[in-house]
C-alpha cells in the first residue's frame, strides 16, 4: 500500500488560508523522529562537559582538588574559577550597559545550592560523569536564607515601580460596610521541559556557532558575543526544534558560557546538557509569592477599595520582579487601590520567567479574593465578577482595544451550566465526593514588537520563508506557511518555513505571546512586496505574457497568476518567472518604522527594550478569559481530581484555531498541575529543592486531566496586531489555580489559599 | 568511568555463583538498577543479567493457588485472567504501579527488591548521611522534608517507605517468596531497619528469587487493592491498603478479613489488628471505622508525614466497606 501524504499534514478545504484548521507542519517530523533537535547534531571530535554544583547554600568555595579528576580515564580539562578565562559582563535583556567587571560562570562566592563551581570535558560523556564525581570541593559555609518563610528573610526591598494606587483605599477600606482581608501564597515553580537545556558550542577562529534550544536566538547571540567580546556577527545560534521552554530558554545561561569557554580552550566542539536534577538550579522556575488582598465592599458586592501587598523572592545578587499587582489593578472597576510589592532576597538561584510571570500568581490572588467577597456579601460567584466589570482600564484609565471578557462569562456559563449550581458550600456531591463548581477569570496583556521576515518565491513557484524566530510547539511554522501562503496566493503544501537559525531574517524573544502577532505580520509585509514585485514583473516586462494586457494588476490564486477579468493567459508562477527570465523573487520585510537606524533594529532583535506598551496610545490591549471548572474532592482522602474545565477565552483573532485550541488546553492542563500538584520542596537545613526529578516533582498525567472544551470569543483586534490576534499562549493558564481552588471552596467550605491543593490540605 | 563486568547468567545456578561474588548485583527489568546506578547509590562490579533464563516467567494459577516466576513482567501478571479473578487485589495493585512502560519492563522479582524512594537515599553528593545508604553515617531525613517518610515501623535510624504495591497484596495474602529451595513468608522477607536499615531483605548473597506462590483462599478472592495519592497515576501511594474479605454464610459476618497497608511503614504491614477486631463481626459502617484505627497503633509521625496517620485508617475502612457493598 501507497499513503500519499500531503507534506503539509492534512490540509483540507479551507485549512491553508490563514484562520483555517491546518495541521502542525512540524508534526510528521516529530513523529517520525525526522526532526533534529539542537544538542543531536554530529560533530567530528565533540568533546562532552559535565558541570560540577556546590553542595552549600552560602559560603566560599575553599578550594578545589581537581587530581583525581584529572587522572580519570578520558579526561581534557578539568575547568575551575582558576583555570578559565575572564568573560566580560554582558547587559541585560533591556540592553542596559553592564558594569565593566569580568564574569566568571563558575562561582566562587556561593548563594545557593547546585550553583555551578566546576566542569570536567572527557571525551566521552560517561567518562566526564565518572570524572566529575572525582572533583573535591571544599567549602567555608555560611548561614542561608532559605526560602520566604526563613527568619532572617526580612521584608525585604520595595519596588517602586510595582507601585499603583488611586483614590484614598485605606480610608475607602476602613468605611466599607463588607472587608475581606486574605494572605495568598504560590511556591516555587518549575518549567520542566521535556527537553533539558544544554547546548553544542563549536569555535572556528573567532566564530562561535552554539546549537542551542532557544525561545530567542538573536537575543542569545548578543550575549555570547559580549561574554567573548566577538561582533554579533561571529555568533551563529542554531534552535531548529525546542523541545518546551515555557520562558525558561529566553537567555543564554551559564551552562552556555561554560560550554562554549570549554570549547574555546580545547579547540573542539563540547556539547554541554544538563541532568534532570540541575534544570531545578541550573537556573531559575516561577518565583515563590506572597500576596494579601483585601477588598471593601458596599451591602451589594460592589468594590470600593481594594488594597493589595505582593512579596516574591529572588536571589542573594540576582533580581526578578514578578509583577503581583498586574491583574489586581485591572480586573476589576474600583474607585479606591493600592498595590505594592517588595522582593526577598534569599538563597536561590534567581527565579525565571514562567508561563505569565506576574499574571499568574497576581491571578491566583485577586481571584480567590473575589470569591471570597461573593460567600461574604451572599451572591454568586459570577455576579460578583459582573457587578464590577471594568468598562475601561481601571489603572490606565483608557478604553479596551477589545475586551470579550463578559462574552465570555456568558458563554462558558452557557456551557458549563452555571446556572445549576447549588449556592451553598458542600451541597453537591456523588457518594464520597464532593462535587464544587468554581469560576475566575484571567488575562495577559498583548506584548507588541516589530518582526523581520525574508519570503522567497523559487523558479518552481515554490515559496521559502525565512526567520531568525523559532518553534517550540507553539506553531509558528504552521501559521507562517498559512500566512505566506494567503497573502501570496499559493497552495500551503508550496510553502517552506525555515526557523531556528540566526543568519536568517531576525526576530526578537518569543515570550510574553508575542511572537503570533510579530511574525504573522512580518511575513504579511514581506510576502506582499514579493507579490507587488511578481505582478510588477508580469504587467511590465516586455516578456511576460501579460505585457500585451495593459493591466494595472493581475490576480494571484492558487499558484497562478491571471487578469481580474479573465481575459488573458492563465499562468503558473513558475511560468511567469520563466519567461521573465528570473530564477527567484526576494522580498525581506520588516514592521519598524521606515526611518529606522541600523541601531534601533539591532535593538530591537537583541533586546526588548523596543517592544511597544500595552496601554500605548489610546487603547489598553489584553487577552481575557473565564475558567468553568468542576472538582471532585474524596471527603475522606483530601485527593482533589478535576472533572470538567470549560473555558472560554478572547485571543482575538486565531491565525489557526486548531493550534490555539491546543496551547489553550495546555495552558490549562498547567494550570491544573499548579492548582494540584507543582512544588519545589526545600530541605530547610541545607538550603535545598529534594524533588528535583521528575518522579518527585509531580506534573500532571493524562489521568489527571479531563476533557477540557475551549471556546473562543474573541473577535479580530486592530490595535493589538497586524492581523488582528492578541496573545495565546500565556493566557489560558492565568485563572485556572483559582477556578480550582474556589471550586474546592464550593466542594468542601474549606478556603486553601497555599498552593498546590494537596491531600493533606483537605484532610 | 566506573567500569563493571557483565554476565549472562546461563542457569539459575550460574547466576547463584554469580551474584555471591562481592559487588555483584542481578539484572531483571532493570528499572530500579539502572536508576539507582544513574543517582551513583548502586555501584555494581558486576552484573548478572537473568532476563533472558527460560521458564522464569510462568504464571500458573490452580485451585491451590498461584505460583509466579521471578521474571514474570508486572503488566503481564495484573492482566493474567486467573490472577484477576481468584487475586483482584495483586491485578489492582499492579495496574496502579508505575507507568504503563516500567510495567512492561519490569518483573515481580526486582519488583520486590525496589528500594525507597526517600530522596536524602537517593541524592549522595548533597546528603551523605543516610544509614541505609551508608551505614553508621545517620539520617538526613530526620529533621528535614518528610512528607513521604514511613509512620509504621521506623526506628531511630530510619524511617524510609517500603514504597511498593504489590508486595502489600502479597502480605496480606500470606504469599511466600521462593529463594530456590528455600522459601520465606512474604512478611518475614521484608525486615523492619531497627538498627541496620542497610539490610532491607531476607537473603543472602548468592539466592536469587525464582517465584512467588501466593496460596489460594476466600478472602484473596474477594479482595481489592485501594491506593491515595495527590496524582492519579504514576505516583507511589499516600496510603494504600490491600484488603479480602470472606463472609460467613449469612454474607455479613466476617469470618476471615486480611488487610495490609502501603505507603506508611518501613515495609508492606500487615494489619493484624483490624483484622484480629473485625472478625467474627457484622460488617457495619461505625465498627469498621473504629477499627480501621487500629491499623495505625504505635504510629510515629515526624510532622510533615502526620497526615498519613489519619488517612490510613480511612484508606482502610473505605477498603473493607467497598468491599462488603460488592456482594
Ligand atoms: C518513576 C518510577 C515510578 C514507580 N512507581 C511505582 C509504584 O507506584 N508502585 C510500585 O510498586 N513500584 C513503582 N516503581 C518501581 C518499579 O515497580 C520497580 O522499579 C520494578 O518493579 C523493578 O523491577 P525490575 O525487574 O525492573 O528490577 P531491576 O531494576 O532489574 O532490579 C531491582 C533489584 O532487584 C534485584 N533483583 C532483580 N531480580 C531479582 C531476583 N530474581 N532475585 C533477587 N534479586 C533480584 C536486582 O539486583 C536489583 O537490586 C516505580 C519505578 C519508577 C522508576
Ligand atoms: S530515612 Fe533511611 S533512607 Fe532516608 S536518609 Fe534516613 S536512613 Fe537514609
Amino acid at each position: 500500500m501507497t499513503v500519499h501524504m500531503k507534506r503539509h499534514g492534512d490540509a483540507s478545504d479551507g485549512a491553508e488560508a490563514v484562520g483555517g484548521r491546518l495541521s502542525r507542519v512540524d508534526g510528521p517530523a516529530k513523529i517520525t523522529g525526522a526532526a533534529k533537535y539542537a544538542v543531536e547534531q554530529q560533530l567530528d571530535g565533540l568533546a562532552y562537559a559535565v558541570l560540577v554544583e556546590s553542595t552549600i547554600a552560602a559560603g566560599k568555595v575553599r578550594s578545589i582538588d581537581t587530581e583525581a579528576a584529572k587522572a580519570a580515564p578520558g579526561v581534557l580539562k578539568v575547568l575551575t574559577p582558576d583555570n578559565i578565562p575572564p568573560l566580560k559582563t554582558a547587559s541585560d535583556w533591556f540592553g542596559t550597559p553592564p558594569p565593566d567587571a569580568p564574569y566568571c560562570p563558575l562561582a566562587r562566592d556561593i548563594t545557593f545550592s547546585g550553583q555551578h563551581v566546576a566542569a570536567v570535558v572527557a571525551e566521552s560523556f560517561e567518562q566526564a560523569v565518572a570524572a566529575a564525581a572525582l572533583v573535591k570541593v571544599s567549602y567555608d559555609e555560611a548561614p542561608a536564607i532559605v526560602d520566604l518563610s526563613d527568619a532572617k528573610a526580612g521584608d525585604g526591598i520595595p519596588i517602586d515601580a510595582m507601585t499603583k494606587e488611586w483614590g484614598d483605599a485605606a480610608t475607602a477600606f476602613a468605611a466599607a460596610p463588607v472587608r475581606i482581608c486574605a494572605a495568598y501564597n504560590t511556591p516555587r515553580e518549575y518549567q520542566a521541559p521535556m527537553e533539558p537545556h544544554g547546548l553544542i558550542a563549536r569555535w572556528q577562529g573567532d566564530q562561535l556557532t552554539v546549537w542551542e534550544p532557544s525561545q530567542w536566538l538573536d537575543g542569545m547571540a548578543r550575549t555570547y558575543a559580549e561574554w567573548f567580546g566577538v561582533p554579533f556577527e561571529n555568533v551563529r545560534l542554531v534552535s531548529p526544534y525546542i523541545g518546551g521552554g515555557f520562558g525558561s530558554k529566553a537567555l543564554a545561561l551559564g551552562h552556555g558560557a561554560v560550554a562554549a569557554i570549554a570549547a574555546r580552550m580545547l579547540e573542539r566542539p563540547v556539547r554541554l546538557v544538563m541532568t534532570r536534577p540541575q534544570t531545578f538550579t541550573g537556573y531559575g522556575g516561577r518565583a515563590a509569592t506572597r500576596q494579601t488582598v483585601t477588598i471593601g465592599a458596599d451591602a451589594e458586592g460592589k468594590i470600593q477599595s481594594i488594597v493589595h501587598r505582593g512579596v516574591n523572592e529572588t536571589s542573594i545578587d540576582g533580581m526578578w520582579v514578578e509583577p503581583l499587582g498586574s491583574v489586581t489593578s485591572i480586573m476589576y472597576q474600583t474607585p479606591n487601590f493600592s498595590s505594592r510589592q517588595n522582593v526577598v532576597r534569599v538563597n536561590s538561584v534567581v527565579p525565571g520567567a514562567m508561563r505569565a510571570p506576574g499574571e499568574n500568581p497576581s491571578a491566583f490572588g485577586i481571584e480567590s479574593a473575589i470569591d471570597e467577597l461573593a460567600y461574604e456579601v451572599g451572591i454568586d460567584p459570577l455576579a460578583i465578577r459582573l457587578r464590577n466589570y471594568a468598562e475601561q482600564d481601571p489603572h490606565a484609565k483608557k478604553a479596551w482595544s477589545t475586551r470579550q471578557l463578559r462574552e465570555a462569562y456568558a458563554a462558558g456559563a452557557e456551557r458549563f451550566g452555571w446556572s445549576r449550581r447549588s449556592p451553598q458550600p458542600r451541597s453537591m456531591r456523588d457518594g464520597n465526593q464532593l462535587i464544587g463548581w468554581g469560576v475566575a477569570a484571567g488575562t495577559y496583556p498583548v506584548r507588541r514588537a516589530y518582526g523581520e521576515a525574508m519570503v522567497r518565491i523559487l523558479a518552481d513557484g515554490s515559496v521559502e520563508v525565512e526567520s531568525s524566530s523559532i518553534d517550540m510547539g507553539q506553531g509558528t511554522y504552521t501559521i507562517l506557511v498559512q500566512t505566506a501562503a494567503e497573502t501570496l496566493g499559493v497552495p500551503a503544501d508550496n510553502v517552506v518555513v525555515k526557523l531556528g537559525d540566526s543568519r536568517f531574517a531576525r526576530a526578537g524573544v518569543a515570550g510574553g505571546s508575542r511572537l503570533a502577532g510579530v511574525m504573522t505580520g512580518a511575513v504579511h509585509k514581506a510576502a506582499n512586496a514579493a507579490l507587488d514585485e511578481l505582478v510588477g514583473l508580469a504587467i511590465s516586462d516586455p516578456r511576460s505574457p501579460f505585457h500585451a494586457l495593459q493591466a494595472n494588476t493581475l490576480v494571484v490564486a492558487n499558484g497562478r497568476i491571471s487578469s481580474p477579468r479573465g481575459e488573458g493567459p492563465e499562468i503558473s508562477i513558475a511560468e511567469l518567472l520563466a519567461s521573465v527570465g528570473r530564477d527567484r523573487i526576494e522580498a525581506k520585510g520588516d514592521t519598524m518604522p521606515a526611518n529606522s537606524t541600523a541601531e534601533e533594529r539591532y535593538k530591537n532583535y537583541t533586546t526588548i527594550a523596543m517592544a511597544l506598551p500595552h496601554t500605548e496610545g489610546d487603547y489598553s490591549r489584553y487577552s481575557w478569559c473565564a475558567h468553568f471548572i468542576e472538582v471532585r474532592v474524596d471527603e475522606d482522602f483530601g485527593t482533589v481530581r478535576v472533572s470538567r474545565v470549560v473555558s472560554a477565552l478572547d485571543s482575538g483573532r486565531l491565525y489557526n484555531p486548531k493550534l490555539a485550541e491546543s496551547q489553550w488546553k495546555g495552558g490549562i492542563i498547567m494550570g491544573i498541575g499548579q492548582a494540584l500538584l507543582e512544588e519545589g520542596i526545600v530541605d530547610r537545613r541545607h538550603g535545598r529543592i529534594v524533588n528535583n526529578n521528575l518522579a518527585d516533582y509531580l506534573v500532571p498525567t493524562n489521568a489527571d486531566i479531563p476533557d477540557i472544551e475551549v471556546i473562543s470569543v474573541g473577535i479580530p483586534d486592530p490595535h493589538s496586531s497586524v492581523l488582528g490576534g492578541k496573545g495565546v499562549g500565556e493566557l489560558a493558564i492565568v485563572g485556572v489555580a483559582p477556578a480550582i481552588a474556589n471550586a474546592v471552596f464550593h466542594a468542601t467550605g474549606k478556603r486553601i489559599r497555599d498552593l498546590p491543593i494537596t491531600l493533606e490540605k483537605l484532610i | 568511568m566506573r567500569d563493571f563486568s557483565y554476565l549472562r547468567a546461563s542457569s539459575v545456578d550460574a547466576a547463584r555463583q554469580a551474584s555471591a561474588l562481592p559487588g555483584a548485583m542481578l539484572l531483571a527489568g532493570g528499572t530500579t538498577l539502572i536508576d539507582l546506578a544513574k543517582c551513583g547509590v548502586a555501584e555494581p562490579d558486576t552484573i548478572v543479567d537473568i532476563t533472558h533464563l527460560k521458564g522464569l516467567d510462568a504464571i500458573t494459577v490452580d485451585d491451590q493457588g498461584a505460583t509466579i516466576g521471578a521474571l514474570a513482567k508486572m503488566s503481564s501478571i495484573a492482566d493474567h485472567a486467573d490472577i484477576k479473578s481468584r487475586f483482584p487485589a495483586v491485578s489492582e495493585a499492579l495496574w496502579q504501579a508505575a507507568s504503563a512502560q516500567i510495567r512492561n519492563m519490569a518483573t515481580i522479582g526486582g519488583n520486590l527488591m525496589q528500594r525507597t524512594r526517600c530522596p536524602y537515599f537517593r541524592d549522595g553528593e548533597n546528603f551523605p548521611a543516610c544509614n541505609k545508604r551508608t551505614p553508621g553515617s545517620g539520617c538526613s531525613a530526620i529533621g528535614g522534608v518528610t512528607r513521604g517518610h514511613a509512620v509504621l515501623g521506623t526506628s531511630e535510624t530510619c524511617i524510609a517507605t517500603y514504597p511498593g504495591d504489590l508486595a502489600v497484596a502479597l502480605v496480606a495474602f500470606d504469599a511466600l517468596v521462593h529463594l530456590g529451595d528455600r522459601q520465606v513468608a512474604v512478611d518475614d522477607f521484608f525486615l523492619p531497619p531497627g538498627a541496620t536499615p542497610e539490610r532491607e531483605h531476607a537473603i543472602q548473597p548468592g539466592e536469587v528469587i525464582t517465584a512467588i506462590s501466593i496460596p489460594a483462599s476466600a478472602a484473596a478472592r474477594r479482595s481489592t487493592y485501594l491506593k491515595v495519592r495527590d496524582r492519579q497515576s504514576y505516583e507511589f501511594a499516600a496510603a494504600s491498603a490491600a484488603v479480602g474479605i470472606e463472609f460467613e454464610a449469612d454474607g455479613r459476618t466476617i469470618r476471615d478479613l486480611r488487610v495490609a497497608l502501603g505507603g506508611v511503614a518501613t515495609k508492606p504491614w500487615r494489619a493484624r489488628g483490624v483484622e484480629a477486631a473485625l472478625r467474627g463481626k457484622v460488617l457495619e459502617a461505625d465498627t469498621v471505622r473504629r477499627a480501621s484505627l487500629l491499623a495505625v497503633e504505635g504510629a510515629i509521625d515526624h510532622g510533615a508525614n502526620h497526615y498519613k496517620i489519619e488517612l490510613a485508617p480511612r484508606v482502610v475502612a473505605r477498603a473493607i466497606l467497598e468491599l462488603g457493598e460488592t456482594a
